[in-house]
């Protein structure tokens, strides 16, 4: 990493060149197709709000059920999981305003389009689960050609011996400084390597599961996950996995310095704060 | 940390937060409605398309099941009751004044009955029923291949497509229109595209397109038309409905579905 140092107002800190031109690129088009797949793939669940295990469908025994029911005279939005209903009228199936409630499994303001319209939410899926995919390409070539993933994201021995530091530091919202800050942390190295290796990868191919025509050119597939159903299944929990990892990520990104971990995933500089000051910032 | 960095933090960050909260959702709702863009996104199918044509053989065949697998209850699609007078003349005559029309590019015009379709060489296959809502029935199918009854057409060497003109009429008011289907001819001659009379041992029901209807099972359920009346050899569809192949493909479905 190439040392800089960058103003920070009261005085210069030291800054590391973080992020090559190419992570920064294919991350941010990353957020951008992650979250019009997950708008628009939420979109295509509503068409039949219902997951199951297996091969087909059995309508008699979902796995989750989000409907709108009638009970004791009042409407409302239940989701059922795993045999027990919860009320969820306000955000999911029922939602909108109060005097205008509409029955869908997800709200408008999370589906992609707000109205429904399957057709319209397979095109923003197809189009931009082909944006992901190449944009995946790009980053694991140059990851792997760049020595990118060996270098920055496999944890050292010496990472993995203080796991349980790192995991205690994290809980008290104290993060490394001064050479430690340099590289990635454990923690940080194992999510993103899980994100990347596990996570998306199986939401791909759980997703292309679902395709008829990939069915038959690889029977075997469906095997994978234990039918077509199930892959439906998958493809949604991996899909919701990815929305708790961002949730964190973002809530590590707000708390750990949102100037500095923007400016860095953005012209490539972080600032390093030096070791000795442990009181929080 | 000194106040006056808190505060800034706090700025930014209901800043950025309103930003990103109101940006996309405004947007992307009449990105939904502009032609181009939604041409823009329909370039996935093509390539979609393209790719699966590249990786699936003509003749690998999707998967197929036991008896044991077959779903107990199969959701019909799209119509499940033709009010069509038409249809309820030919089905109030248990359909023997029902005949299948083979038509357009082909050197031999045929008109079939269902018994002389029940008396060609038949294909029974046990197969799973993927709806585009998502969800996926399995069901035994017997019918005559597509291919035997091309065979016997013998297809004109500027036919391309097969259009399926069925008896129900889809849709409410000025929606409503005739269900029509179109596919090409690598799933035409598909080993598995049968034009089905049986499902699960029995005559197809009205809710599932009797008399007849087609099995095309490396796509999605919508591209296996049901009351099935006339099959059209065509060099192209585009002057056929709104011209993008059939009933859901003029509503914004995908021609190929595949995926």
């Amino acid at each position: 990493m190439t040392a800089s140092a960058v103003d920070h107002g009261a005085g210069t800190l030291p800054a590391v060149y973080r992020h090559s031109l190419l992570v920064r690129l294919t991350h941010w088009i990353n957020v951008l197709c992650l979250t019009l797949l997950l708008m628009s793939g939420l979109q295509i669940f509503n068409a039949h709000s219902a997951l199951y295990w297996g091969e087909a469908s059995d309508f008699a025994k979902p796995i989750l059920a989000i409907t709108a029911r009638d009970k004791d005279g009042s409407h409302f939005g239940a989701t059922e999981v795993l045999g027990h209903t919860f009320d969820t009228t306000g955000v999911l199936g029922l939602s909108g305003p109060p005097d205008n409630r509409q029955e869908r499994a997800f709200p408008a303001w999370i589906t992609l389009p707000g109205y429904q319209d399957l057709a319209t939410g397979r095109r923003w899926h197809f189009f931009f689960a082909w944006m992901l995919v190449i944009n995946g390409i790009v980053y694991l070539t140059s990851g792997f050609l760049r020595g990118h993933f060996w270098r920055d994201l496999l944890p050292s021995r010496k990472q993995f011996r203080h796991i349980g530091r790192s995991i205690v530091e994290h809980l008290r919202l104290r993060f490394p400084r001064g050479e430690e800050a340099k590289h990635y942390n454990v923690l940080q190295k194992l999510s993103y390597l899980i994100v990347v290796f596990v996570v998306l990868p199986l939401l791909i191919i759980a997703g292309l599961t679902m395709s008829p025509g990939i069915d038959a050119a690889f029977p075997w597939l469906t095997g994978v996950f234990g039918g077509r159903q199930s892959a439906r299944t998958v493809h949604f929990l991996a899909a919701f996995t990815l929305v708790a990892f961002v949730a964190v990520h973002v809530l590590m990104v707000l708390i750990s310095g949102l100037w500095n971990n923007m400016r860095s995933m953005i012209t490539g500089y972080y600032t390093i704060k030096p070791a000795g000051d442990t009181h929080g910032g | 940390m000194a106040a006056d960095q808190m505060f800034d933090r706090r700025r930014l960050l209901t800043r950025a937060a309103a930003l990103i909260g109101a940006m996309p959702l405004a947007g992307c709702q009449d990105l939904s409605t502009n032609p181009t863009v939604l041409n823009v996104l329909g370039l996935a199918e093509p390539v979609t398309r393209r790719l699966q044509r590249l990786i699936l053989s003509d003749d690998a065949l999707a998967p197929e099941f036991t008896e044991a697998d077959i779903s107990k209850t199969f959701k019909p699609n799209g119509s499940t009751e033709p009010e069509d007078q038409e249809y309820q003349d030919l089905l109030g005559g248990q359909f023997k004044d029902w005949r299948l029309q083979i038509t357009g590019l082909v050197e031999r015009p045929l008109t079939l009955s269902l018994e002389d379709l029940r008396g060609l060489p038949s294909r029974t296959q046990i197969t799973r029923h993927d709806c585009v809502e998502g969800w996926s029935c399995i069901g035994k199918w017997k019918g005559v291949p597509l291919a035997r009854l091309l065979e016997r057409a013998s297809l004109k060497p500027q036919a391309r497509y097969l259009v399926f003109y069925c008896a129900d009429t889809l849709g409410e008011s000025l929606d409503a229109a005739k269900y029509y289907e179109s596919i090409g001819l690598q799933d035409a001659f598909h080993p598995q595209t049968l034009l089905a009379y049986e499902m699960n041992d029995a005559p197809l029901t009205v809710a599932h397109g009797a008399p007849l209807r087609l099995r095309v099972e490396r796509q999605l359920g919508y591209k296996m038309a049901k009351y099935v009346m006339q099959i059209e050899a065509v060099e192209s569809f585009a002057t056929i409905g709104a011209g993008k192949g059939g009933y859901w493909e003029d509503r914004g479905y995908e021609w190929y579905a595949g995926i």
